[in-house]
């Protein structure tokens, strides 16, 4: 593969999602960005900052779940100064009072109580009616079958067996009554095309992705039950490599995706991510 | 994943979409390809056999991809699946489009983004319904590249005649539609036969595998030598830059092009491109890439427009011949209002004629009226108002559009041809018709004051703002009426009374041609002013009073009119002889003695921008 058709690959990923944030400011009335302060996440921000040409022109929110690893705190107030980031940050605090966490609960039910639930209160608060989604569509099963433009119900839920069709750049344009709709810059890329780009842009990102003691983060969630992956990557250039010949799934250390059959399914249904 | 590497992959990614009739083994076609090209994720076979034991069936390889419970419930692929693969050649995308009627909404979508197509027909059933049907929408949709996979060709005894009787009956149908298979590959999805590997069975087939087909298409053409298409998606003011931004859909732009911005017509040249995080900008925007203008002059742009180079332009109309395919629940009926979308062109406009409605699988045209869910028409669409387009055969991707209603696209066409204006508007020319032309709202700005007070310093520069913003704005001048059209009225209160009337009477004509109008007349009594007021009730009336004191109007005595008044030369002199009456509650109270001129010219243009408010590109 050359240098220069894999540098094509990438301006074209670059330039359609720049169209779809683009599209998605001019057509909605309240915008706002999720930030899981992963790599996904970061390289949507230096996106949104490419399509509004340096400045990113609406809130970014962090579901903290205090779960975050320590570093990841660390690189949010970092990235929060070197972005410009307008960010709001909610945690549950009613959960974490009825004693809702990892050492008590299963993980299914503190990803829903943590994060599903001020998340849905946050789009209550604030009134979004499109969140940009760092989604891909090479993540998982459940999420091959969104839109650019996927409308959520006001209860969160995504009908995805009624979407509007898609064609033509042309995307929902509205928001269902007291819903919103979920925008997905990333859809088409695939977990190698996000490193990549990373390497090509030189973007910020926590460290915990490169490996220490021979172990290192994948995909990045709560700490208890997020896992590192063998792994002697320990830059960018050898995650490449490494991810050139991996057969394993991206999301494989990440817990909660993993307790029934079908537990990605019945999340994202109820509104996760 | 495929671990071996060869020079000559492309490292684009490919679309392609599976296509054709339900149960002709679409989704087990694609679950052999992931399996064959080795790219599934390790543990998934394992996977699928170990829930397809759970729940007591046999183990297929459509169920790699249907991994949502409802699928291998309905044992149908209900939405437009993207699986990613790569062969040695390059990676794909492949999208699995359902063959089920019901969802042909997703397989539009699929296809609509496909760079090429594979259309399965089962070798036991033959050509179906659907086999036609979704030629028909990929002929529509755009997409050339085509190869019919003639399947299950296991259960036809692997017969080289039931193969080309497909062909033969099949390619007949194409080329009605004016499409071409590149080739009709004989293959038996289950078994892996002419997927990958060739198939033992099959000698007499001396043509590629489908790997082999697929590798061989080409990516979606190059539109880069295309006229230029740039339609705005939006205007950025996040800080002193004005930005237009927008995808070149076609063609190229580089800095420094003339450009003319379709519908409307008006023209400026590219300054520079604002590339974050330059600080170096690129020399040339092609097809595809998004493009942060700035331009060297000022003028009025909007969302919708759409830029290209003044020697070759878009049609500007507002009514065209199209095909469309109908996807919605309802059916598209005439008369009825819809929201057309063109690239980033948002109008409503009606169906002004079901000409003709072709039944997709057997391509019989019949008269109707209206266009039932998951037909193909032809009709004439009539826009509210004019829009930028090409017909579709010059520019496709200008010359296509979605119908919405609702907020939900239900229908998509092609633009076939302009038709006569035969329903050209006819009668008075509208003040709507004026505004659209103008594309702001007219409005009076009146600014009262005493003489001397700046009316006229503050109303020329808001003029200058306004024009350069382009907008049509023009000043009526009390000075230069009371040379000309008052020649014959004095100072006295009668006199006043009928300067103001007649201000208003040609402030009114002024705005009735759409003109933004800047009237600075003393009119110091606040009764005429009210009248000034109610005869322009037709219009935005804005009243801006410059309020400043009289000592200081006094001390500029520009014109030397205060002299005269104080030596008793001019009987009646508003401020000296005769009273103003302030304003009690105007538009904008500008207090020249704490506010700067620039200040002052600022809170008028913003009182302006308020009218002109859902115009989004205000900013001067």
């Amino acid at each position: 593969m050359s240098r220069n058709a894999q540098n094509d690959h990438l301006t074209r990923l670059e330039q359609t999602s720049i169209h779809v944030f683009r599209e998605a400011f001019a057509n909605f009335r309240s915008v706002c960005m999720p930030w899981s302060m992963g790599k996904d996440s970061n390289v949507l921000i230096w996106l949104a900052r490419k399509a509004f040409c340096g400045k990113i022109p609406f809130p970014l929110l962090h579901i903290d779940t205090t779960y975050e690893f320590p570093e990841m705190y660390e690189f949010r107030e970092k990235a929060k100064v070197i972005h410009g980031i307008d960010l709001i940050v909610r945690v549950n605090e009613d959960a974490i009072r009825r004693g809702i966490g990892y050492a008590t609960h299963d993980p299914v039910t503190v990803t829903h109580e943590l994060k599903t639930v001020p998340f849905k209160a946050a789009i209550d608060e604030f009134k979004w009616d499109a969140l940009v989604t760092g989604i891909r569509r090479d993540e998982d099963p459940t999420r091959a079958k969104e839109r650019w433009f996927s409308p959520r119900s006001a209860e969160g839920n995504w009908d995805y067996k009624d979407q509007p069709p898609e064609f033509w750049g042309q995307f929902a344009s509205s928001a269902p009554e007291g819903g919103h709709v979920r925008v997905q810059p990333l859809l088409e890329w695939t977990e190698l095309d996000i490193w990549e780009y990373i390497r090509r842009e030189n973007i910020p990102n926590p460290t915990l992705y490169f490996s220490r003691n021979g172990k290192r983060f994948r995909s990045l969630g709560c700490h208890p039950i997020t896992h590192p992956v063998d792994s002697p990557a320990s830059n960018i250039d050898e995650i490449i490599e490494e991810l050139k010949l991996t057969k394993t799934s991206e999301r494989a250390g990440r817990a909660q995706d993993h307790v029934g059959r079908n537990s990605m399914q019945e999340l994202r249904a109820k509104g996760f991510m | 994943m495929s671990t071996s590497k060869t020079t000559a992959e492309d490292h684009r990614k490919m679309h392609v979409v599976v296509v054709g009739h339900v149960d002709h083994g679409k989704s087990t076609f694609v679950g052999r390809l992931l399996h064959d090209t080795d790219s599934l994720p390790n543990g998934k076979m394992e996977q699928v056999r170990k829930n397809c034991a759970i729940e007591g069936m046999e183990f297929e390889y459509a169920f790699l991809l249907d991994a949502l419970i409802e699928e291998q419930e309905q044992n149908i692929t209900i939405d437009t699946t993207r699986i990613f693969f790569r062969t040695k050649q390059r990676a794909y995308a492949i999208i699995d489009a359902p063959g089920h009627k019901e969802f042909l909404k997703n397989m539009v979508t699929g296809a609509a983004s496909a760079s090429a197509a594979l259309l399965l027909i089962d070798a036991k059933e033959g050509v179906m319904d659907q086999s036609r049907r979704h030629a028909f929408l990929l002929s529509l949709l755009g997409v050339k590249q085509l190869v019919v996979l003639v399947n299950k060709m296991d259960l036809v005894d692997h017969s080289e005649a039931t193969y080309r009787k497909i062909v033969a009956e099949y390619s007949a149908f194409l080329k009605t539609l004016g499409l071409t298979a590149v080739h009709f590959i004989p293959i038996a999805a289950k078994h892996g036969e002419n997927v990958v590997q060739r198939a033992a069975k099959m000698p007499w087939w001396k043509g590629p595998t489908v790997t082999e087909a697929l590798d061989a298409f080409s990516h979606e053409d190059d539109l880069t030598g295309l006229p230029l298409r740039l339609p705005i998606s939006d205007i950025y003011r996040f800080d002193h830059r004005r930005i237009i931004a927008g995808r070149v859909e076609a063609g190229a732009i580089r800095p420094g092009d003339e450009l003319i911005f379709q519908p409307g017509g008006r023209r400026s040249t590219v300054r520079t491109f604002e590339d974050w995080p330059g600080p170096e900008s690129r020399k040339v925007a092609g097809t595809g890439d998004s493009a942060s203008v700035t331009l060297s002059e000022q003028i009025f742009v909007e969302r919708g427009q759409v830029a290209a180079h003044p020697s070759n332009q878009p049609r500007v109309g507002r009514e065209f011949r199209a095909r469309i395919f109908w996807l919605g629940k309802e059916p598209l009926v005439p008369n009825k209002t819809y929201r057309l979308r063109l690239l980033t062109q948002n109008v409503d406009a009606v169906i002004a004629k079901i000409v003709k409605v072709t039944d997709a699988s057997t391509l019989e045209s019949k008269e109707a009226d209206s266009v039932p869910r998951d037909s193909i028409c032809e009709v004439i669409v009539r826009a509210t108002r004019n829009i930028a387009f090409d017909l579709h055969h010059e520019c496709p991707i200008t010359g296509r559009f979605a119908l919405e209603e609702g907020g939900r696209i239900h229908g998509g066409g092609i633009i076939l041809d302009t038709v006569a204006q035969s329903d050209a508007p006819s009668g008075k020319v509208t003040a709507s018709e004026r505004g659209a032309r103008a594309g702001h709202p007219p409005a009076v700005v009146w600014f009262t004051g005493l003489s001397g007070s700046g009316k006229s310093t503050i109303a020329e520069a808001v003029e200058r703002r306004l024009f350069d913003a382009g907008r049509n704005v023009i000043r009526v001048d009390g000075d230069d009426l009371r040379v000309s059209l008052n020649r014959d009225l004095g100072f006295s209160a009668a006199d006043r009374a009928e300067s103001v009337r007649r201000a208003s009477a040609v402030a009114g004509l002024f705005a009735g041609t759409g003109h933004i109008t800047l009237v600075t007349l003393i009119a110091p009594l606040a009764a005429d002013r009210a009248k000034a007021r109610a005869a322009l009730a037709n219009h935005t009336f804005l009243e801006v009073f410059v309020d400043a004191p009289l000592a200081v109007c006094e001390s500029r005595d520009v014109k030397g009119l205060y002299a005269k008044a104080r030596r008793g030369e001019i009987a009646e002199f508003t401020g000296i002889s005769s009273p103003y009456e302030a304003p009690e509650a105007p538009e904008v109270h500008i207090k020249t003695d704490q506010t700067s001129q620039e200040e002052a010219v600022d809170l008028v243009l913003a009182a302006i921008d308020k009218v002109l408010q859902g115009k989004d590109d205000w900013e001067v």
